[in-house]
């Protein structure tokens, strides 16, 4: 039972803010609140990848089921898909899969995941015109290993080079924006994608950080290592209320060198990151970078200059996107 | 009258030879990258594509600062095919001057780093090999790694080294 002290420091930091987005997690059993503490899960397959490097389609699409079903309480993925799409507002409604492909080939979202929460998508009653794989161009859709695919009967794929960019600035703190037609105007929800890298600014790119490829000039918020670049434009209306789940690619990374790829700086967790709270997920991501980057005797990411200043950012009273205090995190790792 | 056709000739061709025999791919502006069947086992696969400091973020994002802040003045990228299967992109950044070249060079060096003697300065690993030369800093980099991996990419690092 939380009492209304705890409530209302929830409410200041963040955590009730995100309530609504949180609704995916195990209720209790009065079903009125979800849990408190933001819940990140984290499930891994050390045998993901095959003998020849390549990831296990099968074996992917399993460790998915167990990441969604840890995170939903659903043990059936088409019950769990369903509640996703129904308490993300989605019914009949277009659901996109925000990528990263800017790493390019080697480093990008995987398709064989994207494919695999497509397809469970269409099992969970989905059309398949009603799913839309996007990124910022044809270019990064293609790094992931995806086909441009603008059938309206199929799965389509496709970048906001085709879709464009609203003609309104829209403004949020000192952060400028041009948001790709594709977020404001085709979904309804999004599915967020993205890859876990080494950032050269912001230290580390992943949950948040993939939002900058929703916008046209994603340039302009790179000072001062991203920071508050990240956290203002999470804080967008239309990125909090679209971006619905984050089901974040740790499958392969680069622990250094990021955010291109560094084949001399790849490894593979074999994980996926699953949760709502992008300011969570981002905090536990760091975590899983430094503890490789100290593995290789790499300097931590703040004694290398760059430590991610813009999640405490996220989290603070200005932003209240979500949790960074580990305490406060549900971490499940399965 | 047939004596002076002999040495003008013979003076045009000494000219013709001093431009483009000599310095012709090492002008200013040459194009570094090695066509199709120029090294062995290698196509090129893409187009070139060239960046200015101003829109190097479609490229390669916030990597994009670095190379800014060491004076970066254009970069061209494109893929490359070896035997058909191994896929790689050839990077290539021109500095303001050896010395952005070099201080990138240094910042990506780790200790499984192999000195190769390509260009001013060279650094290989398993997958890939970044060499400087002049105002140049070249990055080859594989997608794939196979017995072949290492020589393949030396051999087509020596052939943009020849063109810059």
């Amino acid at each position: 039972m939380t009492s209304r002290r705890e409530f209302m420091k929830e409410a200041v930091t963040g955590a009730v803010v995100l309530g609504a987005a949180s609704s995916l997690t195990v209720t209790h059993a009065a079903g009125a609140k979800s849990e408190s503490k933001s819940k990140v899960v984290i499930a891994r397959d050390p045998a993901l990848h095959g003998a020849d490097g390549n990831l296990d389609s099968a074996r992917v699409t399993a460790l998915l089921d167990r990441a969604i079903a840890t995170y939903t309480g659903h043990t059936r993925p088409v019950d769990a898909w369903k509640r996703i799409v129904a308490e993300g507002g989605a019914k009949d409604k277009v659901i996109g899969l925000k990528t990263n492909g800017l790493g390019g080939k080697g480093i990008s979202t995987h398709a064989v995941l994207v494919f695999a929460i497509a397809r469970r998508l269409q099992e969970a009653g989905v059309k398949p015109g009603n799913i839309l794989i996007w990124d910022r161009n044809a270019r990064d859709l293609q790094a992931c290993g995806l086909t441009i695919n603008t059938d309206p009967n199929q799965v389509r794929c496709y970048g906001s080079d085709v879709a464009g960019f609203e003609d309104a600035v829209e403004t949020w703190g000192s952060s400028h924006a041009r948001f790709s037609k594709i977020l404001t105007r085709e979904c309804a929800m999004v599915i967020n994608v993205p890859i876990l890298k080494d950032h050269s600014m912001a230290g580390v790119t992943f949950a948040m950080k993939n939002m900058y490829g929703v916008v046209e000039r994603p340039q302009d918020l790179h000072a001062s290592g991203c920071n508050p670049g990240v956290a203002d434009l999470n804080a967008f209306p239309v990125i909090r209320q679209k971006i619905r789940l984050t089901i974040g690619d740790a499958m392969t990374s680069v622990y250094d060198g990021g955010p291109g790829f560094r084949p001399e700086h790849l490894w593979q967790p074999n994980a996926l990151i699953v949760g709502e709270d992008r300011v969570a997920i981002d905090q536990i991501a760091w975590g899983i970078l430094e503890k490789k980057r100290a593995e290789v005797g790499l300097k931590t990411l703040e004694a290398a200059g760059r430590p991610p200043r813009y999640i405490a950012t996220a989290a603070g009273s200005s932003h209240g996107l979500g949790v960074n205090d580990v305490q406060r995190i549900k971490l499940i790792e399965v | 009258m047939k004596r002076w056709s002999l040495i003008f000739t013979a003076g045009l061709v000494a000219i013709v030879l001093a431009t483009f025999g000599f310095t012709g791919c090492k002008k200013k502006g040459a194009n570094p990258f090695p066509a199709s069947g120029t090294i062995a086992g290698w196509e090129k696969s893409s187009e070139t594509r060239t960046f200015t400091p101003k829109d190097l973020w479609q490229y390669i994002d916030g990597d994009s600062e670095q190379y800014i802040q060491a004076g970066v003045v254009s970069t061209s990228t494109s893929d490359y095919k070896y035997k058909g299967q191994l896929e790689a992109v050839v990077d290539v950044y021109t500095m303001g001057g050896p010395d952005g070249a070099q201080t990138i060079l240094e910042r990506g060096q780790t200790k499984d780093a192999k000195t190769i003697s390509v260009g001013d300065e060279g650094l290989q690993y398993a997958q890939s090999v970044t060499f400087r030369k002049g105002n140049s800093l070249v990055r080859i980099v594989a997608y794939q790694s196979n017995a072949e991996t290492a020589q393949a990419l030396l051999d087509l690092a020596r052939g943009v080294e020849r063109n810059l």
